[in-house]
């Protein structure tokens, strides 16, 4: 029997979401997993992928501007998740210093803890870390959300302009020092408060806004139990009476 | 920049392996510090001997006849073994202040890179690849070692600038930083009679420490006083015959990740350094505390 003509041929096979992309960063090196990373664009049906045998190398997942799923299976030097714009990234291990740096939106996850500067100068977007957070955690961000479930060093939020910043653990010395308008929210004890720093009352829509962030980033915790930090907007602008400081 | 690693060992069965797991760190530390490289060793303890690692630019020359020049000195026995630029005298214990002085008179271009009972400093310019090669850091034994990649800032790229650098028998310290107030405290130091012998501001940091011990601090007061007295960046690695220490600045800008299993405790600038570290996916890992000291001893 001769097959009709029409629709008979076979479909290419395409690769669908539940196919998992495994990218061995050893083998195939971080370039390829960029510029593999960086092809996928929104209608891109490879949504999935898995980076192997990171050990610690810098710069994993950067600049990435897809709704797609990394996991990086295991602990990651500088830069991992910069930039980041729609993606999730999820690195089962710990990070090193500036992860999520500059991150515009999307979702990072840290299941271990984050170097320095986590989530430094973020413009958007979500990032969890699930451990510990060291020095400058937050410096300068500006409007990413940031919930740390454990605790952060010190010199955090450091000129903050926007955003959140949510500690379920202590916060080190000079938190929020010369911040602007970034809500820092700290469950434990604060070391010390930086310049301009102050307690503030915690209102309403900071709870709700607290228990949307403590949700989403998995955290057991109470908005009640926190402390709201923010700016006293004195050092907003020059005052004649500080001139002989100059 | 700069890069630092460091091995403390707890199981005597990896003392055989120190010196090609620590090449292997150091390696890995190469984008840190692409100038220098170096390595202090804390080899075993050679019973009544003492140690006196040397370096020289005309190798050759200098070392032909100097454990029979140095034994007629001395009216001892010195034994030499040379590892390319470097050799590493052994002696009588209680000949090494006066080998030390004798080296220098019979050798004046000599450099002494260490002293004591069981450190041995390496230290040249170049990629660590290349230096570690040099003095086949990599089939050395020991208790504890300490490595750094330099990438110079506050003195030029020389052997004498490179890191570890020692002050005192079985002394030594490796710095990620620069500090800002070494020309002041090296006079300072100079003044009380601490032996200082380059520009480098990681040997005053170093003197410090020494000079603070010499004081009667222990070793943690003084890493405790580095706090204090001293101005500028730093991570410190330092090394003692039974100890590593590890004590950061209260900015702690230049990072600093450690490793402990049973079997060891492992420092390195980056987790990179660690990753091929037996028993690493299961170890305690953690970036130690600013203004903290830490040490460990066997």
């Amino acid at each position: 029997m001769t097959p009709k003509s029409g629709n008979l041929s076979p479909q290419p096979y395409i690769s669908g979401t539940i196919d998992m992309q495994t990218f061995d960063l050893e083998a195939e090196g971080l370039r390829a997993l960029n510029t593999a990373l960086h092809a996928q664009n929104d209608t891109t049906n490879q949504t999935a992928w898995e980076v192997i045998n990171p050990k610690g190398s810098h710069a994993i997942a950067v600049g990435l501007d897809a709704p797609i799923e990394v996991t990086v299976k295991g602990s990651t030097g500088y830069y991992c998740g910069g930039m980041n714009q729609q993606a999730t990234i999820n690195v089962h291990g710990s990070v090193g210093p500036g992860v999520a740096e500059n991150m515009m939106s999307g979702t990072v996850v840290i299941e271990g803890d984050a170097s320095q500067y986590a989530g430094a100068t973020g413009h958007g977007g979500l990032l969890v870390i699930k451990g510990n957070a060291s020095s400058r955690c937050g410096i300068s961000m500006k409007g990413i959300d940031i919930v740390v479930h454990g605790n952060i060093g010190h010199m955090s939020a450091f000129m903050a302009q926007a955003g959140s910043l949510v500690v379920c653990g202590d916060a080190g010395d000079a938190l929020g020092d010369s911040c602007y308008e970034a809500k820092l929210f700290v469950r434990g004890s604060v070391k010390s408060l930086g310049a301009d720093c102050i307690e503030k009352e915690m209102r309403p829509e900071h709870i709700e806004l607290l228990k949307d962030l403590l949700e989403r980033a998995g955290a057991d915790a109470k908005p009640e139990e926190f402390k709201r930090y923010g700016s006293a907007r004195q050092l907003y602008n020059f005052d004649v009476d500080n001139a002989a400081a100059y | 920049m700069c890069g630092i690693v460091g091995l403390f060992l707890k199981d005597k069965a990896l003392e055989p392996k120190l010196g090609e797991m620590l090449t292997d760190m150091l390696i890995t530390m190469t984008d840190r510090g692409p100038d220098s490289a170096g390595i202090a060793i804390y080899g075993n303890d050679a019973d009544q001997n003492a140690k006196l690692t040397v370096q020289s630019d005309n190798a050759d020359s200098d070392f032909a006849t100097l454990a029979a020049d140095l034994g007629i000195v001395l009216g001892t026995t010195v034994e030499l073994n040379r590892r390319d630029t470097h050799a590493v005298l052994e002696m009588p214990a209680d000949k090494t202040a006066a080998a030390r002085q004798a080296v220098t008179e019979l050798r004046p271009g000599l450099r002494v890179m260490s002293e004591g009972d069981t450190i041995e400093i390496y230290k040249e310019v170049g990629l660590p690849q290349d230096v570690a090669n040099r003095f086949g850091v990599s089939n050395m034994s020991g208790t504890h070692g300490i490595g750094h990649t330099r990438m110079a800032t506050e003195s030029a790229v020389t052997t004498e600038g490179a890191h570890p650098f020692s002050t005192a028998p079985d002394q030594c310290l490796v710095h990620n930083g620069s500090l800002s107030n070494h020309n002041s405290l090296r006079r300072k130091l100079v003044r009380d009679g601490v032996r200082i012998e380059s520009m480098n501001d990681t040997e005053v940091g170093a003197a410090y420490l020494t000079w603070k011990m010499q004081n009667g601090s222990t070793l943690g007061e003084a890493l405790e006083g580095s706090l204090q007295d001293l101005d500028g960046f730093f991570t410190f690695v330092v090394g003692t015959k039974d100890g590593f220490g590890v004590v950061r600045d209260p900015i702690a800008c230049k990072p600093a990740v450690m490793a402990e299993t049973d079997q060891y405790v492992a420092f390195g600038s980056e987790y990179r350094a660690l990753v091929n570290l037996p028993g690493i996916d299961d170890a305690k890992v953690w970036e130690p505390e600013p203004a903290t000291v830490y040490f460990w001893n066997h």
